[in-house]
């Protein structure tokens, strides 16, 4: 089991398939970035897991995942802030109070 | 009286993670790295569904990084111990932080006594439980060219192939990351009032 691609693959899944639910289903904007997190560390693992199992792919796997995860921090940064910045103005963390475009 | 319940639920949070190992342990074989990969498995899965079903969004952040630590765990089982290192680093000590800070900052009073999830939230889990079962699917109908044996990295040759091959990616990342933090400090700067004159 623990050495087996399918094992890590079908976590992973699982992992992005939490993520998804919490990005649709939050109504909090820190809560869907968190969710994204979620999904970015999935990709994450699949990632790693085909470097540690392929062959051709060697040691690519884990340079590209360490490249993913200067990415997320960087995401994650202006994400972060920007929630900061909306909730300055709207005085709600809640992404469905958001409905200026709409009025 | 409160210890005796925050005792309690720590038993059963040790339950629910060695429960899988053991069973795992007594039935597939006996293998350790198994009944590790199940406690850890257990353990990133059970506190990502804290992080999107819970109410209280603190609780939220906490379980988040008990997520990111049950995956570096994982990639050291993987054999993969600098990026476990990085995940720790980077979203154990960075992310997390950053993300608890922003939560501080958004809280409003009547954050938790509020409604969760919206309106959609049934579509979103169906959406949820298709998409794993379509990469629960592709993943066991596809015949991977896996090696026989799991490789182990060893951490000179990826810096070496870090310095060689991906030294254009590389300093990209780094360039990223500067406009993130130039990005970040201006998203979040508080503007001048007006008629202040001066600039902050």
């Amino acid at each position: 089991m623990a050495d087996q691609l399918d094992t890590y693959l079908t976590l992973s899944g699982l992992l992005f398939a939490i993520g998804t639910f919490g990005f649709l289903a939050r109504r909090n904007a820190i809560s869907m970035l968190m969710s994204i997190e979620l999904m970015l560390n999935a990709v994450n693992l699949a990632i790693v897991a085909f470097g540690a199992f392929i062959p051709a792919l060697k040691d690519r796997g884990a340079v590209i995942a360490l490249l993913v995860l200067a990415v997320a921090a960087a995401e994650a940064t202006v994400g972060l802030s920007i929630v900061i910045a909306i909730y300055r103005n709207r005085k709600t963390p809640l992404v469905d109070e958001y409905d200026a475009m709409r009025r | 009286m409160r210890a005796w319940l925050y005792l309690l639920a720590a038993a059963v949070a040790i339950g629910i993670v060695t429960t899988p190992a053991i069973v795992v342990f007594v039935f597939g074989g006996q293998s350790f790295d198994d009944s590790l990969l199940a406690a850890f498995a257990t353990l990133l899965l059970v506190s990502a569904l804290a992080v999107v079903t819970m109410r209280d969004i603190i609780r939220c952040g906490l379980a988040m990084i008990v997520c990111f630590i049950a995956l570096a765990g994982i990639y050291v089982q993987l054999g993969a111990p600098l990026v476990a290192a990085a995940q720790a680093i980077v979203y154990v000590g960075a992310i997390s932080v950053l993300v608890l800070f922003a939560i501080m900052l958004t809280q409003t009073k009547a954050g938790p006594s509020q409604l969760v999830f919206q309106t959609q939230a049934g579509w979103a889990g169906l959406a949820a439980v298709v998409l794993a079962v379509i990469i629960g699917v592709a993943v066991s109908g596809t015949d991977w060219p896996a090696a026989a044996a799991r490789i182990h990295v060893a951490t000179d040759d990826l810096a070496r192939l870090l310095f060689s091959d991906y030294v254009l990616p590389f300093e990209v990342v780094s360039v990223l990351l500067l406009a993130a933090v130039i990005g970040g400090v201006f998203l979040a700067k508080r503007d001048a009032p007006a008629g202040d004159g001066e600039t902050r």
